[in-house]
């Protein structure tokens, strides 16, 4: 009686012990992302790379191997210029909204109490841009009695046809996007504190003008940032999908038939859902591709301080 | 005196560059504001004006309310909120946990899962869309919420790195401290972690929050029937049903769905600029 109370405190205890293992406690609270990541990456990533080669569409499925694939390169003009207008998009919208972030957050460096009343005001755009709200506000303003046409006839000049046009769309599109520039801005505005006022005060003494001195010193210091704000915005810009849905439905003629569109439209509007999950395999290789051909590019580019380079 | 009126100038100069910019910036915001008092009448003829040329039209928020299909927009802001709500709930819970784990507790596999969670957090969403769409509707799933909230219970990349960074300043030596006073890995957990790590999860609640609220595609794929739209696609539905005759109502009813980004930005400007600048959101 005695030696069985024993053993079983004994195994209470080594219980307790193995419960609060680092092992136990790691994948106890590492659980959710495993099961997440195990369920709702991983697998997913699989079945669409098994579905891209059948003609799944909800009713019926067969396996008809690299067709997919095949029908995409060869037969699907429209894929191809999907992928076309959503690269014109995306070289059209990235930098230059890059380039403003930059900018604006290099002439509100000063800190002073104005200055960060003018950075909250450049960043609401970033919080409500991405709603449907905006969207529809964005459509009515570029819309052919819209406010945009009517500043530009109180000007002189002939209305624009800014939705029927296929050169025309991608600016109301893109400058959508560049209007978001405040969180970028942001991550530059930190960026730019870091750079240490010495390189600038020493330059100045050399010499070296304001335009100078932001080309030698401001540009280099923060190409770090540059890198990883233009990863970030170009794998987004890919993704654009709710401007494309809402304020053009993909047109004039496809014109803004944007990627992330035409998968939404071929997977859910015709159910083609093998065709779908083969484009989304093309698209996270053409995002990868880019991504990448950007990190090696860096290398010329992209300087990092002595001693940060780990 | 030179001097000063040439600095002087500047000054002048740069406010106004920069203010005047900043104006323009956040004009179609205030725009979409007025609009939601203006008839359809003035916003489709004298749309460079600003203020209402035709008398200020109250009757566009109540026109606007009605909703879709005899579902009010009551419901569809009850529905944001309930999404945006439980996700939020979630996320912070789920990514606080596993960002413990993988900054504090040494266990075999660590470093595998932060590359996986790495991975995740470059992965654009958009491209497992089909496929989980597919596993929901296999398990019956499509239709409710589930498919919108449960991902948030198992960790967000961008937040467990987020908190994986704040975990790493805070000192071990509380840790060990705690471990000698009789405290295991749990309730290290409870007791040292999650109360020290509030300013992020304050960041989070909010990021999350908003991004929830405005979130469009997930809803769009999964919800069908307008009792159980969120706001952001009734307000579609709503503006492709009232096409071009009320554009009043649109803008109203836009404008609410708004607020509570609105009232994010003026309560947490600070904590969302600090936010931003130390975890680099993506935007």
């Amino acid at each position: 009686m005695k030696n069985q109370m024993g053993e079983g405190l004994r195994e209470k205890r080594t219980l307790k012990q193995r419960l609060c293992s680092d092992n136990a406690v790691g994948y106890v609270f590492a659980a959710p992302f495993i099961v997440g990541f195990c369920c709702l990456t991983l697998l997913p990533m699989i079945l669409s790379l098994y579905y891209s080669m059948t003609n799944y569409n909800f009713v019926q499925s067969s396996f008809i191997g690299l067709d997919n694939y095949v029908r995409m390169f060869t037969k699907d003009d429209k894929f191809w210029y999907s992928v076309w207008r959503t690269l014109v998009y995306v070289v059209l919208a990235v930098p230059a909204k890059l380039i403003f972030a930059l900018l604006v957050a290099y002439f509100l460096t000063r800190e002073t109490r104005i200055a960060s009343l003018y950075r909250a005001i450049y960043y609401l755009p970033s919080l409500v841009g991405g709603s449907v709200a905006v969207a529809l506000v964005w459509k009515q303003m570029f819309a052919r009695k819209g406010m945009i046409n009517s500043i530009i006839m109180s000007l002189g000049l002939d209305r624009l046809n800014w939705m029927g046009d296929k050169v025309l769309v991608m600016f109301p599109l893109a400058l959508l996007t560049v209007w978001q520039f405040g969180s970028s801005m942001i991550i530059f505005a930190a960026g730019l504190k870091e750079i240490p006022r010495t390189y600038y005060e020493a330059a100045e003494i050399d010499g070296a003008n304001a335009f100078q001195r932001f080309l030698k010193i401001t540009l280099p210091c923060l190409s770090p940032v540059i890198l990883y704000n233009l990863v970030m915005q170009t794998i987004t810009g890919f993704m654009v999908f709710t401007q494309a849905f809402i304020i053009t439905q993909g047109g004039p003629a496809d014109a803004t038939n944007f990627i992330a569109y035409y998968i939404f439209k071929q997977g859910f509007a015709y159910q083609d859902m093998g065709y779908a999950s083969a484009i989304s395999w093309v698209l996270l290789i053409v995002i990868s591709i880019v991504t990448l051909l950007i990190f090696k590019t860096s290398k010329r580019w992209v300087f990092y301080e002595a001693g940060s380079e780990d | 005196m030179g001097m000063h009126a040439k600095k002087r100038i500047d000054k002048i100069l740069y406010h106004g560059l920069i203010g005047g910019f900043g104006l323009i910036m956040i004009y179609p915001v205030f725009w979409m504001i007025i609009g939601a008092f203006k008839n359809n009448n003035d916003i489709l003829n004298h749309s460079a004006s600003f203020f209402p040329t035709l008398g200020w039209h109250m009757e566009n928020w109540g026109n606007g309310w009605k909703g879709y299909s005899g579902v009010t927009f009551g419901t569809f802001f009850k529905n944001s909120l309930i999404v945006a709500t439980v996700s939020t709930f979630g996320t912070v819970i789920s990514s606080s946990m596993v960002a413990y784990a993988l900054a504090r507790v040494k266990f075999k596999g660590r470093k595998l899962l932060f590359w996986c969670m790495l991975g995740t957090l470059m992965l654009p969403g958009q491209v497992i869309m089909i496929p989980q769409y597919m596993i929901y509707n296999f398990v019956g799933l499509v239709g409710t919420y589930v498919p919108l909230i449960l991902p948030h219970f198992c960790g967000q990349a961008f937040f467990i790195y987020q908190m994986m960074q704040f975990c790493q300043g805070v000192p071990r030596e509380l840790d060990e401290a705690a471990f000698v006073d009789g405290c295991n890995k749990y309730m290290i957990y409870f007791k040292i972690i999650l109360p020290l790590l509030k300013p992020s999860i304050v960041t989070t609640l909010i990021i999350q929050f908003y991004w929830k609220w405005d979130d469009f595609m997930g809803p769009l794929i999964y919800l069908s029937k307008p009792v159980s739209w969120t706001a952001s696609v009734a307000l579609k539905n709503f503006a492709d049903a009232s096409g071009q005759s009320d554009y009043g109502a649109l803008f109203a009813m836009s404008t609410l769905s708004l607020i509570p980004v609105f009232l994010i930005f003026l309560i947490f400007n600070r904590q969302l600029v600090d936010g931003v600048s130390s975890t680099g959101l993506k935007g």
